[in-house]
């Protein structure tokens, strides 16, 4: 199922389709194990810790960070940026991709994949929130689709069909909005049913709040960190609009999620207050925390406002990397690094090469799709006999 | 697996509509507190009449027909490390040194409101009405989420099974109690340490025994409050700490915590369309009001423009006649300007003639003022 991709767009050997082509053989070895031999050889998983780097970092790493999309396409749409509307291909792109590598990912980490249909249509256990995890992230996925589809029409010259849904921008927009709120903020509130196994100081019960605004500045910065890799690779496939808008997109971006970063701060410390944590942060898992959110929150959000006030586009590529890192990070530490503190070192959880080699994998795979597309579909520059929309 | 067409049917309508409505009021998010299903039963371990002699390991492992271990279970070497349960062993006793060696057994609680229950998306898992808290293998997508949700660390996954694996844990016996027989391990325990019963009349019965012989016991029922209640509960002599036990997961129920992000989702749903819609009004107005006002620039501009012009037009005329008014003016003046030096000329060539009498000429001039004077 791997090695479809072998043959990226050019099919020369140049060192970038090497090492893509290397990743997509042993993607595809691991693949193999994986539905041959089960989760546990390819996975350091056990049963103190059902979850590995498959979740913290392919699921809550994958959906916040394509985050970018509701976010670009809100700001365009419904808050009526219109300097915005060059960014907005690129990003429901990104964005699908991003679901749809999701979906892909959770299709190793779950015991039984051809069952990911059942909380939908079969037995819905509404209690959950991982069921509304998953009944957003399907919807939305579905949203995502429709909202790209105009790109592929205009590249298959399917006129008609475009108009239906060029059309529908706003719903569907709106569409997306509510359901990214709904599964962003749930993935965090996910772990509020482990108040003892989740470290006092990234528990909270304001977790949903938590991954909700800083899906906002890691979307933002996703948008600004692939405009920067866009540039510099497919520089070439941009039209003038483009070129010309890019730089106001980040600056604006960047002072946007520079504001949003400082409010996360202020309500992460008073989620300290509120739980009275503050004698944690002279701990270890304190130093560590502080450095989460001083290292990569108010570090970057202070490096945006001051590339967005003297318009310094590196100081806000050097922003955007540092935030979506710290995103990382976070997600990472709520799901892997402060889960199962409690436990003696000997039961805690380390990913094994293979898992990180699947996850590489899939990546890669994001990649090669992306480039595939954007080479060949309008994302990045406007359709010629499609100007006006 | 087939799904008919109404099941699936209404599974869209259920997880469509029912999204918003459902999760808000699933009972995971009601405020009202569980209790128990009324006579449900419960077993309740007496740890300090526990030997150790893993016997009910081993029924345990008979009655739920599972592989049998590498080990026997007359090795009790296996104590000397702590163990938890796995995707074959249901339960397992541990020995705490205490410094006197004081021997637990763990398996499922079996939670009044479970977390595990709470945290499947499939419903895979129900608490029955006999108190056991079941899983239904044929629903279970393998997510996970139940171990991760657990609080007691109770679920096993069979990882190792590449195309069919499962959650796996204690059923509480539930096929043998409905049969009317006593769960493995309870029935095979040579010390009742374990006591099977009404969950109500076993709380009563283990305050009895904590009144009785306040030195044995400390003053606990472990599971009548943990986590909401559990229907398995455990009596002991030290602190439920020092024998493996977390006594740090308070009284909130795995539902009591979630709900409040629960109740979110209806808050989204309803607030955030009117919330964006209105964002887009707004937006919309204002480019509208944008629109408007540079067309109103654009208009007066372009009146001003036209004034502008016409009074260029005006100006430029009047310009043109003041400069017409000019030359005239300053071709008349040159002209009498002319006839004036001309006439001065010929005055001049006249006086020239008239010198020859100037006498005449300078009485008359001389004469007439000097005689009004006088
Ligand atoms: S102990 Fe764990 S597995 Fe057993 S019912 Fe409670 S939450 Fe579920
Ligand atoms: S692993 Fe199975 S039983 Fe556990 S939460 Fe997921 S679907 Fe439910
Ligand atoms: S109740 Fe049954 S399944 Fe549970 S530990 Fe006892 S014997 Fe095993």
């Amino acid at each position: 199922m791997a090695t479809e991709n072998t043959q990226p767009a050019d099919s020369k050997f140049t060192p970038f389709n090497i090492v893509t082509g290397i990743i997509l053989v042993i993607g595809g070895i691991l693949t193999i194990l994986r539905f041959t031999q089960g989760i546990g050889a390819v996975t350091n998983l056990d049963n103190n810790n059902p979850w590995g780097i498959w979740i913290g970092f392919d699921l809550l790493c994958g959906v916040a960070l394509a985050a970018g999309g509701y976010v670009t396409s809100a700001a365009c749409y419904i808050f009526g940026f219109k300097r915005y509307h060059s960014a907005v291909r690129p990003a429901i792109l990104t964005a699908f991709l991003g679901y749809a590598l999701v979906v892909f990912a959770l299709h190793y980490d779950v015991g039984r994949p051809w069952r990911l249909p059942y909380p939908i249509f079969y037995s819905q256990g509404t209690s959950s929130l991982l069921f509304e995890v998953g009944l957003c992230v399907f919807l939305y996925l579905t949203v995502l689709f429709v909202e790209f589809t105009p790109a592929a029409f205009e590249w298959l010259g399917l006129k008609k069909i475009r108009e239906v849904v060029v059309k529908l921008t706003m719903i569907l927009t709106i569409f997306g909005v509510i359901l990214s709120t709904l599964h962003q903020s749930s993935l965090g509130a996910l772990f509020m049913i482990a108040p003892s196994k989740l470290h006092p100081l990234w528990y909270s019960g304001y977790l949903h709040v938590y991954f909700f605004v800083s899906s906002m500045f890691a979307g933002m910065s996703m948008v600004i960190f692939e405009g920067t890799l866009a540039h510099r690779w497919l520089s070439h496939k941009m039209d003038d609009t483009h070129h010309h808008e890019a730089p106001g997109v980040a600056f604006g971006f960047a002072k946007a999620a520079s504001l949003i970063m400082m409010g996360y701060l202020c309500i992460k410390i008073i989620g300290i207050a509120m739980d009275n944590n503050w004698h944690y942060l002279a701990t270890g898992w304190g130093a560590w925390f502080l450095v989460e959110l001083i290292g990569f929150v108010a570090f970057p959000a202070i490096l945006y406002a001051m590339g967005s006030r003297e318009q310094n586009m590196l100081m806000v590529r050097w922003a955007a990397v540092w935030t979506v890192l710290g995103i990382v990070l976070n997600r990472l530490n709520i799901s892997i690094v402060a889960f199962n503190y409690h436990l003696p070192s000997a039961d805690r959880y380390i990913p094994s090469i293979m898992e990180i080699g699947t996850s590489v994998f899939i990546v890669t795979v994001g990649i090669v799709v992306y480039r595939f597309i954007t080479t060949r579909m309008p994302i990045l520059y406007e359709h010629p006999d499609y100007k006006t929309h | 697996m087939a799904i008919s067409r109404r099941k699936f049917l209404g599974g869209i309508g259920a997880a469509l509509g029912g999204a918003a409505a459902s999760l808000g009021t699933a009972y995971g998010a009601s405020n009202k507190h569980f209790k128990g299903h009324p006579n449900s039963f419960g077993v309740l371990h007496d740890i300090t009449r526990c030997i150790g002699c893993r016997k009910c390991e081993e029924a345990c492992n008979t009655v739920n027909d599972l592989p049998k271990p590498e080990t026997s279970f007359e090795d009790l070497s296996v104590l000397d490390s702590k163990r938890r349960t796995d995707a074959d062993i249901y339960t397992v006793v541990n020995r705490f040194n205490t410094p006197e060696p004081v021997f637990a057994k763990k398996q499922c609680n079996h939670c009044l409101e479970p977390a595990c229950a709470s945290a499947c998306f499939v419903k895979a898992f129900t608490k029955t009405k006999s108190g056991a808290v079941t899983y239904n293998e044929k629903v279970c997508v393998g997510c996970r989420y139940c171990m991760v949700a657990c609080p007691f660390e109770i679920p096993a996954y069979e990882y190792h099974k590449a195309l069919t694996p499962s959650v796996t844990k204690c059923t509480m016996c539930f096929p043998r109690i409905i049969e009317g027989k006593l769960p493995g391990c309870v029935e095979i325990c040579p010390k009742e340490a374990l006591i099977f019963g009404e969950r109500d009349k076993l709380i009563k019965a283990a305050w009895q025994r904590i009144y009785k012989f306040p030195d044995k016991y400390t003053a606990h029922v472990y599971g009548e409050h943990e986590m909401g209640g559990t229907s398995w509960l455990y009596i002991s002599g030290d602190e439920f700490s020092k024998v493996g036990m977390r006594e740090d997961l308070g009284i909130k129920s795995a539902p009591e915590l979630t709900s409040g992000a629960l109740a979110a989702v209806p808050i989204v749903v309803g607030l955030w369309p009117v919330f964006l819609t209105g964002a887009y009004a707004i937006s919309k107005r204002k480019e509208k009001i944008a629109q408007q006002e540079k067309d109103q620039a654009v208009a007066e501009t372009l009146a001003n423009a036209q004034e502008e012009a016409a009074k260029k037009l005006e100006d430029l005329r009047e310009k043109l006649n003041q400069e017409k008014a000019s030359a005239i003016n300053f071709e008349v003046k040159k002209a009498l300007e002319e006839a004036a030096k001309k006439a001065e000329e010929e005055k001049q060539a006249q006086e020239a003639q008239e010198e020859e009498e100037p006498d005449q000429a300078d009485d008359a001039d001389g004469e007439d003022p000097s005689k009004e004077d006088e």
